[in-house]
Formats: structure tokens, C-alpha cells, sequence
């Protein structure tokens, strides 16, 4: 099953991410569909890293030319001409180290926005389920570290993993022209250093990926411990979150530390091996040429390319630790690109004629419920007729909420059917559903935009007139009142406004623009009584010209339905006028009254 | 009829005087900070890197002194094979193998020292930038918990979170790569300049003047770069802040289709973060190119000043050759410094935030000498609260708007009072003073005779707990969730508590019970079991003096009873502090406010209020219609 697979946002300490190894080059392929767009630049930056490398290497040739030439006759005449070349290499040599850079500078930052765009715009339409099982510090971590380390591996590792290989199989191949013996004593670490090299990247990858899993984890908890300040003050517990804070960023300080340890154990073996390989090939340098098999010029000539290509090799260790740690990012990347669409094959666009809201056979469980768990929703069965309000009753966790979130398709039933106006909810595109479906959330969420623009949501396009209507439904006088009215910035990056005041505002979004089918869900409950009952006697006229269903905790609030229905034990119950429930459900009449619970809901019989 | 909501209406019977329509008919919070809102002390940056780097002082010498011998025994491979070729093999063709011996055994000796060595110092550096990072974060978040919630209802909660991610993530960048390679360079670059001083002091001294064009073009690159990394960190603070905000609210997001929306607000941020991080880039290569141009400009100087040298007599041709491929070592590292540019000029950036962030002292700040609250006197065993004081009490925003007019008020040890009134009448803020998540412009609070500001906060909280509305959950367990109010709770003094409130029934019927991940199935508490389980964490506290502000907003009405019913035992001795909207509250209390436009208008028992004339009588009757 999918989730099980991306189901790492709680990585246990065991690492069992390194359980799937994954090989670097492969993972790192997979970003050769956002690669394909800068490939030419690419191209380029190699072309110029390694013209820019030989140009590094022909210094030294013309340096020769000029010892052995000019300086040899003191004729500075002929000097002229080889230092003007001199100096044109050198301006070369500068154009290039810029080209290489420049020509990426701007492609990588465009490549960098459109994955972090394609993540974003991926994990708005991931299904709520989605959002369920992820930590949030573990997306938001995707989304930036993880995005910075894969296009720094563009614009240096990889451009430098093709440039130093190549110049290590020329530098190799000049070796073994220059004097075979030696180059394959020189060379003989090459083996080993390939085996380790294998090694370590199975270990190394482990350990990235853990340290990004950790990463994101701490993200979290900082998340949280900022959105949860009001209950760490009052209970002055910013101690204990702050140990749990500390214990988390041990655990990656523990995983980073472990990754050097690795690294270093690498890097001193690419170091060494190879100087070691160089002072036997000395050696056995020295014994050639004193035995006249050798000339000094020729050895000279050898060790200055094999120490030439020391820089090629010793960077292999930062190289390949960059290459595992992009990989990994990439793995954390598509893991969230491959969670499958939400299929959306509705094409219907019209509606039936008028039938309201009909729920049958309706099942639901939440997908990652424990196997063996009764359904939260067995079968329900409601008419709400067209025009109908309907007020949702039913004992705190019944799954009133639940049943609500079915509407918009939120969630979806696992079984039965929901139809509106006699059309199954699956037939129409969500888009379309969600905007024939308004909604009012028990937690009124604010986005950072104004007063306007967060309540026009609800119906993009409506007139300023509309927007009025709906403030005033809402009892939102105080819109009036902030600096700038309804053009005020709200949310987080505006004014934060109290509980009660978001509410109206999210109620307001509601029923903005009309919506044929309103799900309220407890939209009353932050408001103190008297404005409660401006806001029914204003949402009375709204419901009365559309289909409704309106979550409610007390009388007050279902005295705004026609009819009401109770939810219990994953069905509904009963169905019928507030008087006749009163008459004739004691399960209703304990909801409305409290009367019949004179054991304390849920305490163990004492 | 009622009309508290309304000032138009006001009822003009109490006497008001005007002055208190200032504080309009609803709170209005004040407006939120800007990201320049936060300055950044003078040097704060300096001294905060210093305040990190101190304590690893020692390590950090020991490391560079590794380098340093490192970089020797690496640079002693050219100087070895130059002793072989001129001495060693004359010896061998003369039989002595000896020097050869020597010079490969020295080489193999540095071969193998050279990596030993990396190997240590990636190990000791390692150390200390998890140790510098670990210390960072844990500041970072230390004193974002220590911030007055007036800064961070006004400081965006993405903007903190981006300075404990990204601008931490900078930091590393700077201390994993870029100071080694700093060490590095300086230490290649002053061997090389030795050893170019050595050769030939004319030349050298010519080489070494190439310093202060390259120095100047360094400089102009960090002036020029330093306002695109602040850029840079500036937009991807509001990157995060739009990322987690369209995160938290994916519920609306998608109910109300703000998909597309959304994509198009979040390309504006994405693309600007774009635009400063390819700017950053172009500032690089400019300053590669130049620095490039110019020692290579400077390479043929020297080597035409050579020449003239050279055909003078007074150099060596041999002596210039390895002075100028020396030369060009110089330079090799400008590549390397370019890429410590980068991360220095990115993590400067971020520790600027960072600093600002640090800082910023709390408006409710911790006492310096703090006292502690009186033992119970022996007189009231059986009373667990504490004598709450408001004397000349007021509080206003730093804008000058008044909230709470100056009031005294006496909450003797026990009481358990209710406070109502309509939206914005200063309920909250009474609350909020009282659990010092604010503290007043003027006059003070007393808890027992102490100042709240006189607590230092473990003692003050447990004197004076707070339950909000707002029941946000902590991802973990609901055990432990619950045992946010007293850590070190046993299992059953939580399940006690869980009961005590009538959360035990639903939180058995969770998955695993207590022992349920909250985050995993936490969207599947609903509001009303999120209150109650802050209700319990409440109860496990076990304050002297507890707050509830709208605590029961959310329960359905057998849930609202069942809280009644325990508050009835719970508060039995502790002092109460109740706000609500609705009157049910009311009955279990002593005695009533009411407030209105930041005073307190009636004060007296429920029943002596409802049996009156006032508000509250008005109120309550509207209440009672409400009900079945």
C-alpha cells in the first residue's frame, strides 16, 4: 500500500529508510525531466569547466616555451608575442570560470522555483488524508533544504563529477602513454577506491536521507511549538518542549556527526591510498632511472601529471557526499510527486432536478484506521430535501464533522452513494462540486490576504454588494472598524483577530455569492449570546433559499433547521422536527438537555 | 433587551463617560510587525557568533593546528620527489640506496600522516559545528518560547520557523564547508607567499601587491552581495510563511478551491526567492571572472618583470620558472574563496535575522529576583487557591488604545467568579493579565500579596493556569498531551484527570487508546475532545488559581454538563476565574462581573444579578430563551 511506503515522517531510530537502498544514479536521474530545460546550459558550464581546466594546464606548457625560448637568448623581442598569449590564456581562462558560472546562475534558480512550485501545487491537491499523515516541518523541509541541495549538486558537484572524470581518464591515459609500468603501479588504488567508494555511498545515502527525515521532524516540532504557544505559556511548559526540542536536534547533531564520521573515514582513504600508490611509483621511479631504464625528464614528467590529477580524485570525497545527499533530497521530493492523483473523472457540469441532499448507504473509514476497527460511518442514510435545513446532532466524536467533510469530497465514502439534486457527487469534477458546496469549518481558518479577498472565496466574482450581505449575515460590523476595512490584511502575515471574529468571517465566506448546498458545522460556537442571536435571526433568511446541513452542539443553533437529524453509533438515528425528537428520542433529548446523562459521559462506572 | 454589543445604544443609565467608547465595540488587535519591525542591534551579529565560537576555542585551535600540519605534510610531496630527483637517484646510480630509502619512507610517512590528520579534522570540525548548530537551535527556539505572545501574535509563526530552518541551514552551510575551506586557502596562501618572499623578495613583493586589487574587488563583492543575500533570506522567510499557511489550512484551501490561487501567490514569493538566489549566483561569477582576470593579469606582470630580471642577470631562469608556477598556486584558491564568499555572505544574512530575533527582549520578562508565593497559611488547609488583587489595573496597547480602564478587584482565596459580557468588553484581557501573558500599562496584580512580575514562571504557573478556546493538540500521544500540565504525571494521575472531566470514554475508544498518536489520527479529534483533553491537562496541573476562557465553546451540551459537574469538585477550594458566553457557567459560580467597554459594570452573586434590573438579569433571560 502507498502510505506504507511514504510513510516516513516518523523515521524510527533504527533507520529502516536504509532499508531500501536506492542506487544514487538512479534517483538522481529522475530529476533529468526538470534537468532537461538547463541541459544546454549544462552543457555549456562543463564545456567551459573544461576548457577552463586545460587552459589551467597549457600555463605552464607556455611558461616552458617562454624558459626555454626568449629567456634562454635573452631575445625580449620574441617575448612580446608568448606573454601577449600569456595574457590572452589568462583573460580566457577568467572568461571561462565566469561563463561556467553565469550560464547556470539564473536556469538553476528557475529550476530550483519550478520543483518547488510542482511540489507546492502537488501537495495542495493530495488528498486531506495526505495531509493527515505527514507532518507538516516534514513538507515544508522538502520544499526548501531539500530543494537547495539539489540544485547545488547541479550548478557544482555534478558539473564537477563530469569535468574531474574526464580530466582523471585523460590524466590516466597521458600516464600510461608516458610510461606504462608506473601508471599501473600509480593507479592500482583505483580498484579499492571504487569498492569503498560503493561502500560508503550505501552508508552515507542511509544517513542523509536520516538526517533530512530529522531535519524535517524538527520543523515540526518548531511548527508546533510557535502555533501551540498560548497552551505552553498558560501551563509555563516551555521547558519540556524545549528538552523535547533539545532531544530531537541531538539525535540529528548524533546523525550529522555520524555522516562526517563517514566522510572522514572516505576522504582519508582517497586521500591516502593514492599518495601511497604515488610514493611506490617514486620508488620504483627512481630505481628505473638510476638503472638508465628511465630518463629523469620522463619521471619528472610522470609525477607532475599524477600530482596534477590529485585535485580530480581527493574532491571525489565532497562529490560523491553531495551526490548522496541530492539523491536523497530527490527520493523526499518524489515521494510526495509520486503519491498518486486523486482520480477526478467527473465530467457532469448540471445538476438533476431539484431532490436536495441524499445520502445512501453511506460507509466511511479514515484510511489508516487500525484493521479490525468498526467503521466510523456504518450506513447513512439521509434526505435533505431541496430548500431543507437540516440540523447534524449526535454525541461529541460520533463522526458529525466527519459526515460533513464527505460533501465537498474531503474525504471520500468508501461506500454508498451522495447525491445532490439526484447527481452522485463522483460525477462532477471536485472543482465544481466545491463550488455548488460551501462550507463553514468548526475551526475558522483565516489565509493571509484581506477581509475581502478571504471571504469572496467562497464565491470568486461576487459584487462588492454580496460581500456586504454576506458581513452583515455574519454580524462582521466590526469589518468597519479595522484600518482599513474589508481591504484589511487578515492571517498570519496580518491582524490576528480574536476566535469569535474569525468565525464570522468564516461564516460569512459561507454563504457570500449564494451557494446552492451549505454545510455549517458548529458555526456559532466562539460567539457570546448575543450576538449568536443577531447572527441566527440574519442566517434564517440565508437558509431559507438554499440546502443545508448545519452541525449543532445546542438547542440554540437547531432551532435554525427544519428538521434534525441524530448520528449515533455510525448511523443516523432518527430523523424529525425538534418537537418530535424531544417527544420521542431519550438519546436526543439527553443531547439537547443534558437530562438523561447523569452518569458523566465516558467516566467508568465508579 | 440587551445592547451591551453595541456602544450606539449603549445603555446611558450606567453613567458611563465617553471616554470609554475609545475602546470600541471590539478588540482590535494591533497591527503586525514587519520584518524591519525587528531591528538588529548594532554588532548583535558579531557578538552572537562570537558568544558561539567561544566555548569551542580550544577545539577550534587543535584543529587548526591539525591543518596546519596537514597542509605541510601535503605541500612536502613536491619538495620530496625534487630531493629524490637531485640527491637520491646521483646516490643510487652510485649504489647508496639509502637516500631513496629515506626520501620514499618521508613520503610514505606523509602519505599516511596527510590523511590521518583530514580524518582528525573532519572529526574535531564536525564536532564543533553540530556543537555551534545544536546551541543555535536550541537558542533559537528557547527564546521564541521565552517571546511575549503580544510579539508573536504579531510576529508571523513562518518567520520563526524560517529562522530556526533555513537561516539555521545557511549557518551550516557556512560552518561544514566554507571554514574549512577558509583555513585552507589562508594557510596555502601564506605558505606560498613565504616561499615566494624566499625565492626571489623583488618578485615577491611585486606577487604579494596583487593583494589589494584582489582585496578591493572581495570587498566590492561582499558590499554588492550582502543586500541580495538579505533579499534572499527575506523571501525565503516568505516563502515558508505562505508554504505552512496553505499547509495548516488545506482543509479550506481545497473546500474553497484556492488551489489555483494559491500557485499563482506562491510563483510571486518562488519567483523572487528565485531572482535573489540568481543574483547571489551572478555576484559570484563577477567576482570569480575579475579576481581571475586580475591575478592572471598580475601573472604576466610578473612574469615580463622577470624577464627584464632575467635578461639583467640578477635572476635565474630556473628561479623564475618555479617562482611563477608558485604563482599560479596563489590564485588556484580564489575559487575556493569564492565559495566561502558565498556561504559567508548567505550565513552573515542569517544570523543577522537571527540575531534580531535574539535580541528581542520579552515584553513580559522574567523577574531578576524572583519571589516566592507564601506558604498555604495553617488557617486554610483546606483551601487550595490563593487571594487574586487587581489594584488600579490598566491596560492599553502600545498604540494608546485602552482596553481595560484603571478597576480594582478582590478575588478572595476559593471564589470561583464568572465574567461575561459581550464580544470585546475586555474579558480576555482581564484574563490574559491575570495569567500574565500580558502585564498591565499601570497598577498591578497581586496573587497572595506578590506581583505577578515578581514569579518567576515555574512559580507562577503553578499558581495560575489558563485554558484557552483554542485546544491545539501537540503531536505525541494523548497521555502525553494531557501531561503537558504536570510532566512527570504517573499514567493514572492522567487517566484520573481524563476522567475526572468525562474524556475517559472517548479517549479508551481512540485506537490505542492514550497511547493514540495524536498527529496521525489527529485530525480525527474533533474540536469538542480537544477541549476536553485541555480541560484535563488543566485539571493535572492542579493550580491555585485556574482560568478558563472560553473553555467550553465547543461542547455539545452532555459534555458541557459533565465538565460542570467536575468543576463543581475541581474548583471546590481554588480560585476561579470563568469567562463565557454561555450563562449555564454561571451557575457554578460565587459572584459575577460584568464587563462592557473595558469596565466592570455589575459585580455582585448570580442570584442577586438576576433577581436585579441590569445587564446581566437581561442576559441571562435572553439565555434562558435559548434553551429548550
Amino acid at each position: 500500500m502507498a502510505e506504507n511506503r511514504h510513510d516516513t515522517d516518523n523515521p524510527p531510530a533504527d533507520g529502516t529508510v536504509t532499508a531500501r537502498p536506492r542506487s544514487t544514479v538512479r534517483s538522481l536521474l529522475r530529476l533529468w525531466p526538470y534537468a532537461r530545460a538547463v541541459r544546454g546550459r549544462l552543457a555549456v558550464s562543463v564545456t567551459a569547466a573544461t576548457l577552463g581546466m586545460l587552459s589551467t594546464l597549457a600555463v605552464p606548457v607556455l611558461l616552458g616555451r617562454i624558459v626555454d625560448g626568449p629567456l634562454a637568448t635573452h631575445d625580449l623581442a620574441a617575448l612580446r608575442p608568448l606573454v601577449g598569449l600569456l595574457l590572452l590564456l589568462g583573460l580566457f581562462e577568467a572568461g571561462l570560470f565566469y561563463t561556467r558560472r553565469v550560464v547556470l546562475a539564473r536556469p538553476l534558480a528557475g529550476l530550483e522555483t519550478a520543483m518547488r512550485g510542482d511540489l507546492f501545487a502537488k501537495l495542495q491537491r493530495l488528498p486531506v488524508s495526505f495531509h493527515d499523515r505527514w507532518g507538516s516541518g516534514q513538507l515544508l523541509s522538502r520544499a526548501t533544504a531539500d530543494m537547495y541541495t539539489m540544485r547545488l549538486f547541479l550548478a557544482f558537484p555534478l558539473v564537477f563529477l563530469i569535468v574531474n572524470s574526464v580530466m582523471f581518464l585523460a590524466g590516466a591515459v597521458v600516464m600510461f602513454t608516458q610510461d606504462w609500468r608506473l601508471a599501473l603501479i600509480a593507479l592500482v588504488p583505483v580498484v579499492p577506491l571504487f569498492l569503498l567508494t560503493r561502500r560508503f555511498e550505501s552508508g552515507y545515502s542511509g544517513a542523509s536521507r536520516l538526517a533530512q527525515d530529522q531535519n524535517g521532524d524538527l520543523a515540526t516540532v518548531v511548527e508546533e511549538s510557535v502555533l501551540g504557544i498560548r497552551i505552553l505559556k498558560a501551563f509555563g511548559r516551555h521547558r519540556s518542549m524545549a528538552e523535547r526540542f533539545r532531544a530531537q536536534s541531538q539525535e540529528l547533531r548524533r546523525t550529522e556527526l555520524h555522516k562526517a564520521h563517514l566522510l572522514a573515514n572516505l576522504w582519508s582513504v582517497i586521500v591516502g591510498l593514492p599518495e601511497i600508490a604515488l610514493g611506490c611509483a617514486l620508488a620504483a621511479g627512481a630505481y628505473l632511472v638510476a638503472h638508465d631504464e628511465l630518463s629523469a625528464g620522463a619521471l619528472v614528467a610522470f609525477l607532475s601529471t599524477a600530482l596534477a590529477l590529485r585535485w580530480p580524485v581527493e574532491s571525489l570525497g565532497w562529490l560523491l557526499a553531495y551526490a548522496n545527499e541530492a539523491a536523497t533530497a530527490t527520493d523526499r521530493f518524489f515521494e510526495v510527486l509520486d503519491e498518486p492523483d486523486t482520480p477526478d473523472p467527473g465530467t457532469a457540469t448540471g445538476l438533476g432536478a431539484r431532490d436536495g441532499i441524499r445520502f445512501t448507504g453511506v460507509r466511511f473509514r479514515y484510511p489508516d484506521a487500525p484493521a479490525g476497527s468498526p467503521d466510523l460511518l456504518t450506513g447513512i442514510d439521509l434526505h435533505i430535501r431541496s430548500g431543507e435545513t437540516m440540523a447534524l446532532v449526535g454525541a461529541t466524536g460520533s463522526g458529525k464533522t466527519t459526515l460533513t467533510a464527505l460533501l465537498p469530497r474531503l474525504y471520500e465514502a468508501t461506500a454508498g452513494t451522495i447525491t445532490l439534486d439526484g447527481r452522485d457527487l463522483r460525477d462532477l469534477p471536485r472543482e465544481r462540486l466545491r463550488e455548488l458546496v460551501a462550507v463553514a469549518f468548526e475551526e475558522p481558518t483565516l489565509f493571509s490576504a484581506t477581509v475581502r479577498e478571504n471571504v469572496l472565496m467562497g464565491a470568486p466574482g461576487a459584487s462588492g454588494e454580496q460581500l456586504r450581505s454576506a458581513l452583515a449575515t455574519a454580524q462582521a460590523g466590526f469589518v468597519d472598524k479595522l484600518p482599513e476595512g474589508a481591504d484589511t490584511e487578515v492571517g498570519e502575515q496580518g491582524l490576528s483577530l480574536s476566535g469569535g471574529q474569525r468565525q464570522r468571517l468564516a461564516l460569512a465566506r459561507a454563504v457570500v455569492g449564494d451557494p446552492a448546498f451549505l454545510v455549517l458545522d458548529d458555526p456559532l460556537s466562539a460567539l457570546d449570546v448575543h450576538t449568536e442571536a443577531l447572527v441566527e435571526r440574519a442566517l434564517r433568511e440565508v437558509l431559507g433559499t438554499t440546502t443545508a446541513l448545519v452541525v449543532a452542539h445546542r438547542p440554540s443553533t437547531v432551532l435554525l433547521a427544519d428538521r434534525v437529524a441524530v448520528l449515533a453509533d455510525g448511523r443516523i438515528e432518527a430523523v424529525g422536527t425538534h418537537q418530535e425528537l424531544l417527544r420521542d428520542c431519550a438519546h436526543y433529548r439527553e443531547l439537547m438537555s443534558g437530562e438523561a446523562a447523569l452518569v458523566p459521559e465516558g467516566s467508568a462506572a465508579p | 433587551m440587551t445592547t451591551t454589543a453595541d456602544p450606539t445604544k449603549a445603555d446611558p443609565a450606567k453613567g458611563e463617560p465617553a471616554t470609554a467608547a475609545r475602546s470600541a465595540e471590539e478588540e482590535l488587535p494591533p497591527p503586525p510587525a514587519d520584518e524591519e519591525d525587528i531591528p538588529v542591534p548594532p554588532g548583535a551579529p558579531r557578538a552572537l557568533l562570537r558568544s558561539l565560537l567561544g566555548p569551542h576555542r580550544a577545539r577550534i585551535t587543535v584543529a587548526m593546528v591539525v591543518i596546519l600540519v596537514q597542509q605541510a605534510a601535503l605541500q612536502s610531496g613536491p619538495l620530496l620527489v625534487a630531493v629524490a630527483m637531485d640527491r637520491a637517484i646521483p646516490a643510487l646510480r652510485e649504489h647508496d640506496s639509502g637516500p631513496l630509502v629515506a626520501v620514499i619512507a618521508a613520503y610514505l610517512f606523509c602519505a599516511l600522516l596527510s590523511p590521518v590528520l583530514q580524518w582528525a579534522f573532519i572529526k574535531i570540525s564536525a564536532r564543533v559545528n553540530q556543537d555551534i548548530l545544536l546551541e543555535l537551535r536550541g537558542r533559537i527556539f528557547r527564546h521564541a518560547q521565552r517571546l511575549s505572545l503580544d510579539f508573536h501574535e504579531r510576529y508571523t509563526s513562518g518567520r520563526i520557523i524560517s529562522r530556526a530552518t533555513s537561516d539555521i541551514d545557511a549557518l551550516r552551510e557556512l560552518l561544514s564547508e566554507g571554514l574549512q575551506e577558509l583555513l585552507t586557502v589562508f594557510l596555502s596562501v601564506c605558505y606560498i607567499s613565504v616561499l615566494l618572499l624566499v625565492l626571489d623578495w623583488r618578485l615577491g613583493l611585486v606577487s604579494l601587491v596583487s593583494a589589494v586589487p584582489l582585496a578591493l574587488i572581495a570587498r566590492s563583492f561582499r558590499s554588492r552581495s550582502r543586500r541580495v543575500y538579505r533579499r534572499s533570506r527575506t523571501s525565503a522567510a516568505s516563502l515558508i510563511v505562505r508554504f505552512t499557511e496553505t499547509m495548516n489550512g488545506i482543509r479550506p484551501v481545497q473546500a474553497f478551491r484556492r488551489e489555483k490561487a494559491n500557485d499563482a501567490a506562491f510563483a510571486l514569493v518562488n519567483r523572487q526567492s528565485a531572482t535573489a538566489t540568481a543574483d547571489g549566483l551572478l555576484e559570484i561569477a563577477r567576482y570569480v571572472g575579475l579576481s581571475r582576470a586580475t591575478a592572471n593579469l598580475w601573472v604576466t606582470g610578473v612574469v615580463l618583470f622577470g624577464a627584464y630580471l632575467v635578461v639583467d642577470d640578477t635572476l635565474e631562469v630556473g628561479a623564475l620558472t618555479a617562482f611563477v608556477l608558485y604563482l599560479r598556486r596563489l590564485y588556484d584558491p580564489i575559487d575556493q574563496l569564492a565559495m566561502f564568499l558565498n556561504s559567508y555572505q548567505s550565513a552573515a544574512a542569517a544570523l543577522e535575522k537571527i540575531a534580531g530575533l535574539l535580541a528581542h527582549e520579552p515584553t513580559v520578562a522574567e523577574p531578576a529576583e524572583p519571589k516566592e508565593l507564601p506558604q498555604a497559611a495553617s488557617g486554610r488547609i483546606t483551601v487550595k487557591g490563593r487571594e487574586v488583587s487587581f489594584e488600579r489595573t490598566r491596560f492599553a496597547y502600545p498604540t494608546g488604545r485602552e482596553v481595560l480602564a484603571p478597576f480594582d478587584l478582590l478575588i478572595p482565596a476559593g471564589q470561583t467568579v464568572a465574567v461575561v459580557g459581550a464580544t470585546g468588553a475586555g474579558k480576555s484581557t482581564l484574563a490574559k493579565l491575570l495569567a500574565r501573558f500580558y502585564d498591565p500599562s499601570d497598577g498591578r496584580i497581586r496573587l497572595d500579596g506578590v506581583d505577578l512580575r515578581e514569579l518567576a514562571t515555574p512559580e507562577l504557573r503553578r499558581g495560575v493556569v489558563m485554558v484557552t478556546q483554542e485546544s491545539f493538540l501537540f503531536s505525541g500521544t494523548v497521555a502525553e498531551n494531557i501531561a503537558i500540565g504536570r510532566p512527570g504525571a504517573t499514567r493514572e494521575e492522567v487517566e484520573q484527570a481524563a476522567r475526572d472531566i468525562g474524556a475517559y470514554g472517548f479517549i479508551a475508544e481512540l485506537p490505542d487508546g492514550f497511547d493514540t498518536d495524536v498527529r496521525k489520527r489527529g485530525g480525527r479529534i474533533s474540536a469538542g475532545q480537544r477541549q476536553l483533553v485541555a480541560f484535563a491537562r488543566a485539571l493535572l496541573a492542579d493550580p491555585a488559581v485556574l482560568i478558563l476562557d472560553e473553555a467550553t465553546s465547543s461542547l455539545d451540551v452532555p459534555g458541557e454538563q459533565a465538565v460542570q459537574r467536575a468543576m463543581r469538585t475541581v474548583l471546590a477550594g481554588r480560585t476561579a476565574v470563568i469567562i463565557a458566553h454561555r450563562l449555564s457557567t454561571v451557575e457554578i459560580a460565587d459572584r459575577v462581573l460584568v464587563m462592557d467597554q473595558g469596565r466592570i459594570v455589575e459585580d455582585g452573586s448570580p442570584q442577586e444579578l438576576i433577581d436585579g434590573a441590569g445587564r446581566f438579569a437581561a442576559l441571562h433571560r435572553a439565555w434562558r430563551d435559548s434553551l429548550v
